[in-house]
């Protein structure tokens, strides 16, 4: 088996070892990449020179016998709206094309200290806003599993390069469901941690509230591998909570007390209900208790979580206006309105449909009438939530309503686009963390079973997690 | 003809003292520094960066809340202000908002200031200063294009909003001083330095439209800035032309107010509370360590005047009215201690050299109030000490003090050359009379029989010593002499 298809766990291994060189996983990698990316288009950026070069000189540690840290050679992509010092972070976007920033993100900064090899930054929607990462200035990032299809989205680029086999692991964002989204297209497993557990200084914001940097791998164990090194309390961030650093494991937990929220299957396509009826079978069979269970004000859902994305998406997106960085456009002639207003038109439609929303439910007299209900709504989720998590540990349900849809066949009716975020806002809107893992194949095409905890209840979410995916064995990546 | 005026005023100022920038560690001092140099990820709003709310901001806050008066929430929250403007990194402005619900650190205060008058605090909420933008010719009219620098981006500022309780522009100037005070005895802001400390103001006159003035860069030039628009605004109203709502621009060379280019009351600034900064609980724990570590007030520091030392309200109020002058007050009396003698000669005599230097200078720049004299609390305690042992007169004194007030020497050191000091001179000033009663014989006949003439001989001795001689002693002595003889 070549070296490319090895799961982060097994790289760190097998580099340790020396039972092969960092460098030469990591040129594998860059082949396999010059092989499939025509196909796939998971990258905006690649980092061959650099990744190279950081390999030897790990391969260098690790004769000399110096610690080479817990991700050490594992070949990552970085979802590319998260900071890399020295390395274009574009966000895919117009406003951001040569945009270079000038310090880490913490978690890269945390990364890199573990000994993981950043070999490029992966595609997404413009500034994280879409679910299929067709709204991307770099064209659509393609699903591995079939390639007319969407890879699901922002974070495409993340999952489909982990599924690709075009690196081990993936960090991505979560927005309202953007980790977990392109992970159940790709059979892969993405994980959005409570929020304030992961720092987002270095992550470009979308919408501050309701983000959180997730891991995506082939597997849990490579998941958990990367969560451990990205946690913690961060002094540059400070909605991340101030207490120790967890520590997740794999562990084998018998007795599980499983809720299975039935509006999410009722509102799926009968062959991800039936795909997800099936998970809760086998977590039944491996001593799991599953229940049916009703989330009533699920149906606010969406309409609060794009109240307020948009409302600070349309914040955040104010400082591009390309004066103090972005693309060449000449300012002489302009005064400074029609000068902004110009630059800013190179917003894609996507971003601009934000934008306006946003703008418009924060605009005065609608305050209360909108972003204010949304926030109510939001309350009211998280209490109802808190109650079903008195009596089950976890709360499952498919990630994404539907199978990975044709690329173009939404993307001309944002109100369809927006409805397949249904089963994973909730877990944005209410800071609880939620992971997706492949659950089976419906007409061949991959279906996500989507694991909700309390909050900080990470733990038990993975060990349901880690139960299900030993007892399921689903495949994780396709022939390319 | 009578009109009532009202005056509403909302005060920045920048928190000096609080050493860095409301949300990130650059340094608040920005003043001659290379453009765009004192600046980070953070406040140049570059993508991916947080804002971390520097702590001693709030306290200074809390501070200038608790000195005017005001009512804390139990939680503060900021909120986005969101406008586009070159000089705004992330074209939204961190500030505090009370719309929904109140969460800026201050409302609902009350200022006594003058005397026995007060102004209502509407609130006091803490925010950042905006970058600076530079015009080429020196002019927003007249300019090709602007340069913008970033460094005083994020500079903390506590804005201070009155209600339209002022009625003229003295109670105005009055009441900025009072503030002034304040900020300086509290150690949060140094308002001498150009730009931090600045004021927009409202006027209404006889109940007409309000008008908002801004861009008036110090508080000095706020008394013109109302004149002018209170002049204005009776001149329409004598004409029955209506006064429009509107906000005007203080036009800095012109001296005038005119209308602003954009319509900013037709901003929506579209508040939202900023995601980033959790809401920022105050308990009365914190209250009451506020309260524990607040330096003296003015007020406060009055009352200590009146009662420690003894000086009456005038002087105080006079002293305690500049921290600066409140201060030197007491070096001095760390020196020597002579309170209400200290006090006459900075307060009558020194003042009016600070007063006559003021005038000199064309702008009114805030700067030190001893700038340029060289007077240290050292010469005043050395000369109250001088004056306390009738070592000199006072009159040879404020001659004293006109000299070292440019030269820096020492007043005894002077009094020592000038042979001023009557210890030295009883053998001269003996001779002196000596040779008057020789001169003046007549008049000592006429002296003997008629005391009032023993005045015309001490004017002799007055005249040959050129003044320098203490009349007092000169006079004891010429009464001797005339019965002795």
């Amino acid at each position: 088996m070549p070296i490319y298809t090895l799961e982060a766990g097994q790289v760190v291994q097998g580099i340790k070892s020396k039972e092969f060189s960092a460098e030469e996983y990591i040129s594998q990698l860059f082949e396999r990449i010059e092989k499939v990316e025509p196909k796939v288009n998971a990258f905006v950026t690649l980092n061959k020179e650099e990744g190279l070069d950081r390999a030897r000189r790990l391969d260098k540690k690790i004769r000399d016998g110096e610690q080479s840290g817990p991700l050490a050679g594992v070949a990552l992509s970085i979802k590319d709206n998260i900071c890399t010092k020295g390395m274009k972070t574009t966000c895919s976007s117009k406003m951001l094309e040569s945009y270079i920033p000038a310090y880490d993100a913490t978690v890269i900064k945390r990364l890199m200290a573990a000994g993981a090899i950043i070999i490029g930054k992966a595609n997404l929607d413009e500034f994280a806003m879409g679910s299929t990462t067709e709204f991307s200035r770099h064209g659509p990032t393609r699903n591995p599993w079939d390639i007319s299809r969407v890879s699901g989205g922002s974070s495409g680029g993340s999952a489909a390069s982990v599924a690709a086999l075009e690196c081990a692991a993936s960090l991505g964002s979560d927005t309202g469901g953007s980790v977990r989204c392109p992970a159940s297209f790709c059979s892969v497993v993405g994980l959005k941690p409570t929020y304030g557990l992961v720092s987002r200084f270095g992550l470009v914001s979308y919408a501050n509230s309701l983000e959180q940097i997730g891991p995506v791998g082939r597997t849990v164990s490579d998941v958990v591998s990367i969560l451990n090194v990205i946690a913690g309390f961060d002094e540059n961030d400070h909605t991340t909570t101030n207490s120790s650093k967890p520590t997740y494991s794999l562990q084998e937990r018998k007795g599980l007390r499983v809720g299975l929220i039935k509006e999410f299957t009722e509102g799926a396509d009968p062959g991800v209900s039936k795909m997800i009826y099936k998970a809760a079978e086998t977590l039944e069979k491996q001593g799991c208790k599953c229940e049916e269970v009703s989330l009533p004000s699920v149906q606010y859902a969406l309409a609060s979580y794009y109240t307020i994305a948009t409302a600070e998406a349309s914040s955040n997106l104010a400082r591009y206006d390309n004066i103090r960085y972005g693309f060449d456009m000449n300012p002489e002639g302009y005064e400074w309105n029609s000068y902004f207003a110009r630059a800013r038109s190179n917003f894609g439609d996507e971003a601009k449909r934000r934008i306006i929303v946003g703008s418009y439910v924060l605009s005065s007299g609608y305050y209360g009438k909108y972003y204010l209900k949304a926030h109510q709504v939001r309350s009211l989720l998280k209490r109802e939530m808190e109650t079903l998590f008195k009596k089950y540990d976890v709360l499952i349900g498919p990630t994404m309503p539907i199978l990975p849809f044709k690329i173009g066949e939404r993307i001309d009716d944002p109100l369809k686009m927006y409805l397949v975020d249904i089963d994973t806002v909730v877990a944005n809107l209410t800071g609880m963390p939620a992971i997706s893992v492949p659950a089976g194949f419906a007409d061949g095409l991959p279906v996500g079973l989507q694991i909700m905890a309390d909050q900080f209840a990470e733990q038990t979410m993975l060990d349901v997690a880690y139960l299900f995916e030993q007892a399921a064995k689903v495949q994780r990546s396709p022939e390319l | 003809m009578a009109t009532t005026t009202k005056i509403g005023l909302e005060i920045h100022c920048q928190l000096t003292g609080a050493k860095s920038k409301l949300f990130c560690r650059c340094s608040s001092d920005y003043r001659g520094k290379a453009p765009n140099a004192n600046i980070c990820p953070i406040c140049a709003g570059l993508p991916g960066t947080l804002p971390l709310l520097n702590q001693k901001t709030v306290e200074f806050a809390a501070m200038i809340t608790l000195a005017l008066g005001c009512k804390f929430p139990d939680e503060i929250a900021f909120y986005r202000k969101n406008y586009f403007y070159p000089d705004l990194p992330k074209n939204f402005q961190l500030t505090q908002y009370n719309a929904y619900g109140i969460t800026s650190i201050g409302v609902d205060g009350r200022l006594e200031y003058g005397n026995g008058k007060d102004a209502r605090i509407r609130r006091v909420q803490l925010e950042e200063d905006p970058g600076r933008l530079v015009y080429a010719s020196g002019s927003m009219d007249t300019s090709l294009y602007v340069l913008i620098d970033y460094n005083r981006a994020g500079v903390p500022l506590v804005e201070i909003v009155t209600e339209p309780d002022f009625a003229d522009t003295k109670d105005v100037r009055m009441f900025l001083d009072k503030i002034t005070s304040i900020i300086e005895h509290l150690g949060v802001c140094d308002t001498k330095l150009e730009g931090s400390v600045r004021c927009d103001a409202n006027v209404s006159v006889d109940g007409g439209n309000k008008v908002e003035i801004k861009n008036i860069s110090s508080f000095a030039d706020v008394e013109k800035a109302l004149r002018y628009e209170i002049t204005r605004q009776r001149t329409m109203t004598s004409r029955e032309i209506q006064v429009r709502s509107e906000t005007r621009h203080w036009d800095d060379a012109r001296k005038v107010t005119k209308e602003s280019r954009t319509k900013e009351e037709e901003q929506d600034y579209r508040y939202f509370p900023e995601p980033d900064i959790p809401l920022v609980m105050l308990g009365s724990e914190f209250v009451s360590f506020i309260k524990q570590s607040m330096p003296e007030l003015p007020d406060t520091r009055k009352e200590r005047f009146m009662s420690k030392y003894g000086l009456s309200a005038h002087i105080a109020q006079v002293l305690i009215g500049n921290k600066e002058l409140a201060d030197f007050f007491e070096s001095t009396l760390m020196i020597y201690l002579s309170p209400k003698e200290i006090a006459n000669w900075i307060v009558t005599d020194l003042m009016s050299f600070i007063d006559e230097r003021q005038k000199k200078e064309e702008e009114e720049e805030e700067h030190s109030l001893f700038a340029g004299l060289k007077v240290g609390p050292e010469h005043i305690a050395d000369l109250a000490r001088l004056v306390d042992q009738d070592m000199i007169n006072r009159a040879t004194a404020k001659q004293i003090l006109g000299q070292i007030i440019r030269t820096g020497e020492m007043p005894s050191a002077l009094a020592k050359r000038m042979h001023a000091s009557r210890i030295d001179d009883v053998s001269v000033l003996a001779q002196t009379v000596q040779s008057v009663f020789q001169m003046e014989q007549a008049a000592v006949q006429d002296a003997r029989r008629n005391a009032n003439v023993a005045n015309f001989l001490l004017g002799k001795v007055m005249k040959i010593t050129k003044g320098k001689a203490d009349p007092k002693v000169a006079l004891e002595m010429i009464q001797k002499k005339l019965k002795e003889d």
